[in-house]
C-alpha cells in the first residue's frame, strides 16, 4: 500500500508525488490534509494538503517542500517505493457555493493546497480570479495548472524574474478596489503572507478563509499540538479547519507556535544531510 | 531456605492442615513490591515496579482472610471472583488464578498495573478495615499482576467459534475495543479493527508510559487477537476515511463497536496557553511515548521541547505519567500544581508516591492564574495563586477557595496541562443519527446500544473519563450485545 506511482520536481525544493490511497481518493474533499510519514514504525508524521487525487485509480497527488529531514527523506523516495502510511482524509472540508467572484491567492508550496478549492469554487458557478506569488521564477509551481480554470490569472515575484515584481498583496489591494468587488477571498501561503492578505481585505469587509498548517501529531483532535486564537478562542486546526475566517486568526502568536522545534529539526535536518553527504547522495559543501 | 520461605512454608502447612487463624493470617506484614531505585530510574523508561516473587505472592495472597462476604468483588467493575484466585495463588497453583481472572478480565497484566485498586477492589478490602488502612488492604491487584505475568508466555489463542458470516466493525483498539473485538471474534464472526494512529493500543501506547505498562505486554495482547483472526486496519480515521453509514450500507458490517477514547484535551482558558512550552499532556505523552521522542535524533524524528523546568497542571494519573515523563526527559525540576490537597487528588496513591520519590515537587493547594513568556513566545513561568479548602462541593470533595493577593511566580520553561478531556467532534461531525448529550458523549442504554440500531458504544466517549478497566468492562457488555443482536438476526 501506499505505493509511489510517480514523482516529479517542480521546483529546486518543491517534488509532486502520485501515492496510491484509495480510500483517501474517494472520500477527500477540497480543502483537506492527511498525515504521511516515510516510516511506519517511529516516523514523523507530516500534515499535507491534498492537491488533487484520481479516484478511479484510487490515488492521491501531494505537493511538499524539503524544509526538514521528514520531508527531505520522503523527497529522497523514488518511483515504485512507498510511503510508511498515509492516514486521511482530515480536517473540514472547504465550503463551497456560489459567491460571486472569488480571488485565490496562493504563495510558495501554498499554491499546491489551493488548486483543488479554486477549481472546486470554479466548479461551483464562481469567476475565479488567481494570484500566485513565488520568491523567484524558479520556485513557481502550477501556473499552467492555474491558467486552465482561472478567469484571471495574475502571477507575481519578488524579485520581478517572472511575472509582475510584487508581493500578492499588492495585485490583491488592486482587485479589492475594482467597481465588480470580490465577494470572497481565499488566501494559503506562509503565515506572514497569509497575515497580510487579510490586512489588505479587512477594510473592504470581504470575507477571506485562510488555510493554516499548524505543528500537529495525530491530526485527529487528540494531541491539540496545532491550536489557534481564531476571535478570541482557543481552536484545533486539525478538527475545527484547517480553514478559518482569516479576519478572526492571531497570526502573530501562531508565528511564534510555528518555531518551536525551530533548532531541534535545523539539527536533524543538517545530520540527514551529512549522512547524505557520506553516502555520496549529496555534493560537499 | 531464606527466610521468606521459611516463613511461607511454615503457614502452608498450617494452612494446609486447616489450623491457620484468621489472627496469623492479619500477622502477616503486607509483602512490598520490589521496584526500581528511584535515583537510577530517573534516568530509564523502563517499568518501575517489579512484580512479586513467587514466595512474596503466596504470603501475599495469605493475607487474605478469604470472609465470605468477599466486599472485594463489588468494589471490582467487572467483579472477578477475587478470592478464590487469591486462594489459588496461595496454593502455588497460577494457572488456575489466571483461568479465573481471565474469565472476567481479558486483560489481567494490564488491570494489574494500571487499576486503581484503592478506590476499587482494595477498598472494600476486609483486612484494610480491620487495619482501618485501604494501604494495607490485600494487594489484590499486584496478585493480578502476579498470575498474569506467571502465565505471559503460557498463554493461548482462544479459539473462534464456527463462522457465522457476519461482519463486526471496531473502531478503536484502546482497551474497549480489544475486549469487545475479542469477545465478538470468539463467537465466529469476522472482526476488524480500525484505529486512527499507525499503532495499535490506544491509550496503552501513546498515553500510558513505558515506565508504567510496557508496551510489550499491549503488543502480546495485540498479537493474539491477530492470532485469533482479528483484522487490525490502521491509519483508518472511522468518519473521515469511511463514515459508520458506509461501513454498514456499503462494506456490509452488521454491528459497530466505537471505543474511541475522550480525545480533545482541555485547556484552562487562561492567558499564555498559545506559548511555546505549552502542551497538553495528550500532546507530551503522545510525542514521548508513541512516537519516542526520546530518542529524537537516535532512531525517532519527533522533537520534544528539551525542558529545565517543568510545571504540570493537575492531579490525576495522567498528571503524574507527564511529570514523571519530564523527570525521565531531563528536567532538573518539575512541578506539579494542584488546586485541592493531596487528599483530593484522583491519581492512584501508587503513582504519587513515585512521582515524590523521584523528585517531582507537588505544589498542593495552588493554582495557576496566567502563563508567562517572553517576546519570542516562549514559557518563562507560571502566575500562581493560592488556595484554602472550603466547603465540601457537588462532587463531595472540599472546594478550593483562592486567597486573595497570595500570587507567586514559579520559573519553569514548560508547561503540561494535564486537567483532563473533552468529547472528540469528530463523529458527531460525520455521524447523522447518532444521539450525543450536551458534552458531546455517545448516550447509549445499559447494553452499550446506541441511538443507531447495530452500533454499540463505550468507554471514554460514553463515560466522559474512564479507567481501562471501565472501558473494558463496557466493551464486554458491548460485545455480548452485539452477540445477541446478531444471533437474532440469523434466525
Amino acid at each position: 500500500m501506499y505505493n509511489i506511482l510517480s514523482k516529479k520536481q517542480l521546483s529546486e525544493h518543491v517534488f509532486q508525488m502520485e501515492v496510491e490511497a484509495p480510500y483517501v481518493a474517494r472520500a477527500r474533499k477540497p480543502g483537506q490534509f492527511v498525515i504521511v510519514s516515510v516510516d511506519e514504525e517511529d516516523g514523523e508524521r507530516i500534515p499535507l494538503t491534498i492537491a488533487g487525487a484520481d479516484e478511479t485509480k484510487g490515488t492521491i497527488r501531494l505537493i511538499f517542500q524539503r524544509v526538514g529531514k521528514a520531508t527531505a527523506q520522503m523527497a529522497d523516495l523514488k518511483e515504485g517505493d512507498s510511503l510508511g502510511y498515509v492516514a486521511g482524509p482530515l480536517g473540514k472540508p472547504t465550503h463551497l457555493e456560489k459567491f460571486g467572484v472569488c480571488v485565490c491567492v496562493g504563495g510558495g508550496i501554498g499554491i499546491a493546497p489551493l488548486l483543488p478549492i479554486a477549481e472546486a469554487l470554479k466548479k461551483a458557478g464562481n469567476r475565479v480570479v488567481s494570484i500566485l506569488g513565488a520568491r523567484t521564477k524558479g520556485l513557481l509551481i502550477l501556473e499552467e495548472e492555474f491558467r486552465l480554470f482561472s478567469d484571471e490569472l495574475i502571477v507575481v515575484t519578488d524579485d520581478g524574474s517572472y511575472g509582475r515584481k510584487a508581493l500578492v498583496t499588492e495585485p490583491l489591494g488592486e482587485v479589492c478596489r475594482r467597481a465588480s468587488k470580490p465577494d470572497f477571498v481565499m488566501a494559503i501561503g506562509p503565515t506572514i503572507m497569509m497575515k497580510f492578505c487579510c490586512e489588505t481585505t479587512r477594510p473592504f469587509g470581504i470575507p477571506t478563509q485562510v488555510s493554516l498548517n499548524t505543528i500537529m501529531v495525530d491530526g485527529t483532535g487528540m494531541c491539540g499540538g496545532c491550536r489557534v486564537e481564531v476571535g478570541g478562542k482557543t481552536q484545533f486546526v486539525c478538527v475545527d479547519g484547517p480553514e478559518f475566517d482569516g479576519h478572526q486568526v492571531n497570526f502573530d502568536l501562531m508565528m511564534k507556535r510555528m518555531a518551536a522545534y525551530k533548532d531541534l529539526e535545523q539539527r536533524a535536518y543538517e545530520e540527514y544531510r551529512q549522512h547524505r553527504c557520506k553516502i555520496g547522495l549529496e555534493p560537499r559543501r | 531456605m531464606s527466610e521468606l520461605s521459611k516463613k511461607l512454608q511454615e503457614l502452608l502447612d498450617k494452612q494446609q492442615s486447616g489450623r491457620l487463624k484468621p489472627k496469623e493470617r492479619l500477622e502477616i506484614p503486607p509483602q512490598e513490591m520490589p521496584q526500581q531505585d528511584p535515583v537510577v530510574r530517573r534516568s530509564n523508561m523502563n517499568e518501575v515496579a517489579l512484580g512479586y516473587t513467587e514466595e512474596q505472592a503466596r504470603l501475599e495472597a495469605l493475607r487474605c482472610l478469604q470472609c465470605p462476604t468477599a466486599p472485594c468483588i463489588e468494589g471490582c467493575p467487572v467483579r472477578i471472583p477475587i478470592p478464590a484466585f487469591i486462594a489459588q495463588i496461595a496454593a502455588g497453583n497460577y494457572a488456575g488464578a489466571l483461568e479465573i481472572i481471565k474469565e472476567y478480565s481479558l486483560l489481567p497484566a494490564v488491570c494489574g498495573r494500571v487499576c486503581p485498586q484503592e478506590v476499587q477492589c482494595q477498598e472494600k478490602c476486609t483486612v484494610g478495615l480491620k487495619f482501618k488502612d485501604v494501604m494495607k488492604s490485600v494487594s489484590i491487584g499486584r496478585l493480578e499482576r502476579f498470575a498474569a505475568d506467571w502465565g505471559a508466555e503460557k498463554a493461548q489463542t482462544p479459539r473462534a467459534a464456527a463462522p457465522t458470516g457476519q461482519k463486526v466493525a471496531i473502531i478503536g483498539s484502546g482497551p474497549g475495543g480489544i475486549v469487545a473485538a475479542s469477545d465478538t471474534r470468539r463467537a465466529g464472526h469476522s472482526v476488524t479493527i480500525f484505529e486512527a494512529f499507525h499503532k495499535p493500543g490506544g491509550v496503552m501506547v501513546y498515553g500510558i508510559p513505558e515506565f508504567r505498562l510496557p508496551k510489550a505486554i499491549v503488543h502480546k495482547e495485540i498479537e493474539t487477537l491477530r492470532k485469533m483472526g482479528v483484522e487490525i486496519v490502521c491509519n483508518f480515521i472511522v468518519g473521515r476515511t469511511r463514515t459508520i453509514e458506509q461501513l454498514m450500507k456499503e462494506d456490509g458490517f452488521d454491528a459497530v463497536y466505537i471505543g474511541v477514547g475522550a480525545g480533545l484535551p482541555k485547556f484552562m482558558g487562561i492567558e499564555g496557553e498559545q506559548l511555546v512550552g505549552v502542551y497538553s499532556a495528550n500532546e507530551y505523552l503522545t510525542r514521548a511515548n508513541l512516537m519516542k521522542a526520546y530518542q529524537f535524533g537516535r532512531g525517532a524524528d519527533t522533537p520534544i521541547a528539551r525542558s529545565r523546568r517543568v510545571a504540570v497542571f493537575g492531579g490525576g494519573n495522567v498528571a503524574m505519567d507527564a511529570a514523571r515523563m519530564a523527570v525521565r526527559l531531563g528536567a532538573e525540576k518539575v512541578y506539579l500544581v494542584y488546586r485541592r490537597s493531596e487528599k483530593e487528588m484522583p491519581a492512584r496513591v501508587e503513582e504519587v508516591h513515585h512521582a515524590k520519590e523521584e523528585g517531582v515537587e507537588f505544589c498542593l493547594l495552588q493554582n495557576p492564574k496566567r502563563i508567562l513568556g517572553h517576546e519570542q513566545g516562549q514559557v518563562v513561568g507560571v502566575e500562581c495563586l493560592r488556595y484554602e479548602l472550603g466547603e465540601p462541593d457537588e462532587s463531595g470533595r472540599r472546594r478550593p477557595v483562592p486567597i486573595a493577593g497570595s500570587e507567586f511566580v514559579l520559573e519553569v520553561d514548560t508547561v503540561i496541562v494535564a486537567i483532563g478531556n473533552g468529547a472528540n467532534p469528530l463523529l458527531q461531525q460525520t455521524t447523522p443519527g447518532l444521539k450525543f448529550n450536551k458534552w458531546g458523549n455517545i448516550e447509549v442504554d445499559e447494553n452499550c446500544r446506541t441511538s443507531l440500531e447495530g452500533v454499540y458504544a463505550g468507554g471514554d466517549i460514553v463515560l466522559g473519563a474512564a479507567t481501562v478497566i471501565l472501558a473494558m468492562g463496557q466493551g464486554r457488555i458491548a460485545a455480548a450485545a452485539i452477540n445477541e443482536y446478531l444471533a437474532g438476526k440469523r434466525r
